[in-house]
């Protein structure tokens, strides 16, 4: 079995120490790690699900704009990330899994190891306060 | 091939009756096979090294990563100073600086009194990364892992024998220690399955959480690894310069009592035949 490069390895070791909702990703948006408060958010157990093809798991949120209109997934920062391997910084809406409606911000970075490869990205979601 | 073990102290080397057994020389081993000499680390330990190795006339040198404790004995490698040898140095390389940029800043004045650039012998110096190449009748996986800085472990084979060298690790690092699935595992792919793993071990298990971060292993997380990834024998090293031999003991003794796995304190000077 192949391990992980070091750099996807400390990133899920730095958000397993987070209080903040961290998705770690494949190049390609397969979800590889989230940490526990991820979890609510996604409402399932990374320990139940283990990694999670991105088909599976980008479905579960339904993301808004400001103004109540569904966002295409490119204008998702994380889509952005894993198209061009930048950094990328949103706040917009996603529906919880009750039913409501959540302010969130949301960043995104790519994992760009230490010979210039593209290995992953991380997305972090910030929740916003209800107004 | 024959793998000997010239300085397997951590951090700054040692001398005295207390750590006469094991050694204070800090890190070298050296794997041969015929007239081919591949040596792991420069340590203060390469310096007799050098000395035992007038056969070979091209030499490889791997370094794992260029903290001072594995680069300290270069300057007392004596072929460097043979015009009629080659050598050939391999180290991590960089996202900033070169290899030769990077060793250099030890190896001139002050620190120094010859540079680099001015030894004698034939020297070719070799960036790896998360690489595989083949010196001689070895073949070589490199992988980094996690220590501070830029540090690599290796893996080397031979036919089916293989002895992984990874000085210096800390896979533990995190707030819940190692993740028990081989995928998570700094170092895995290097050690899995080894006939001879030799691994940092250098704290006991009470020191090590005011050592977090530092890049080294309990004996206990030394342990743990060896048992993740099947290594058929373990010795533990880069021994923690306060560490007497029979503080050493005591160590191992009391790991023992918990793991079953096939582990002994690695000795400065000992050697294994892996035929």
């Amino acid at each position: 079995m192949a391990a992980h490069e070091i750099e996807i390895i400390l990133n899920r070791q730095l958000a397993d120490c987070l209080s903040i909702p961290v998705f770690i990703t494949d190049t390609v948006g397969n979800l590889i790690f989230y940490n526990e408060p991820a979890e609510e958010v996604l409402g399932k157990r990374f320990e139940d699900t283990g990694e999670m093809p991105v088909e599976e798991w980008s479905t579960v949120f339904k993301p808004f704009d400001n103004n109540g209109n569904p966002m295409a997934p490119e204008e998702l920062p994380l889509v952005r990330t894993l198209s061009d391997q930048y950094p990328y910084h949103k706040s917009f809406q996603i529906v919880s899994l009750k039913g409501k409606k959540q302010p969130i911000s949301v960043t995104s970075y790519p994992i760009i190891s230490r010979s210039g490869n593209f290995l992953g990205a991380v997305a972090i979601f910030w929740k916003q306060k209800l107004k | 091939m024959k793998v000997k073990l010239w300085g397997v102290r951590g951090s700054i080397p040692t001398s005295g009756p207390d750590t006469e057994k094991y050694g204070g020389n800090t890190s070298c081993a050296s794997v041969a096979y015929g007239d081919h000499l591949l040596v792991l680390d420069g340590g203060t330990g390469i310096r007799q090294c050098g000395g035992a190795c007038s056969a070979s006339n091209r030499i490889d040198i791997l370094l794992t990563h260029l903290h001072l404790d594995h680069i300290q004995g270069l300057g007392f490698f004596s072929p460097l100073f043979d015009p009629s040898k080659e050598i050939h140095i391999w180290g991590p390389a960089s996202s900033s600086q070169s290899l030769f940029s990077r060793i250099s800043r030890y190896l001139s004045p002050p620190l120094f009194p010859v540079l680099l650039r001015d030894v004698p012998c034939k020297l070719e110096l070799h960036e790896v990364s998360n690489s595989v190449f083949d010196i001689g009748p070895f073949r070589i996986q490199s992988s980094y892992i996690i220590h501070p800085g830029p540090t690599v472990g290796y893996r080397i084979m031979r036919e089916n024998f293989v002895f992984t060298y990874i000085p210096d690790h800390e896979p533990a690092l995190g707030s819940h220690g190692m993740i028990q699935n081989p995928k998570w595992v700094s170092g895995y792919d290097l050690a899995e399955g080894a006939d001879v793993l030799l691994h940092d071990a250098q704290y006991t298990k009470e020191e090590y959480p005011i050592r977090r971060g530092w890049g080294h292993s309990s004996i206990n997380d030394a342990g743990l690894f060896a048992s993740i990834t099947s290594a058929k024998h373990t010795l533990f090293a880069h021994h923690d310069p306060s560490h007497s031999d029979a503080f050493l003991e005591e160590m191992l003794a009391s790991f023992k009592l918990s793991s079953d796995v096939s582990v002994a304190l690695a000795m400065e000077g000992s050697e294994i035949e892996l035929t």
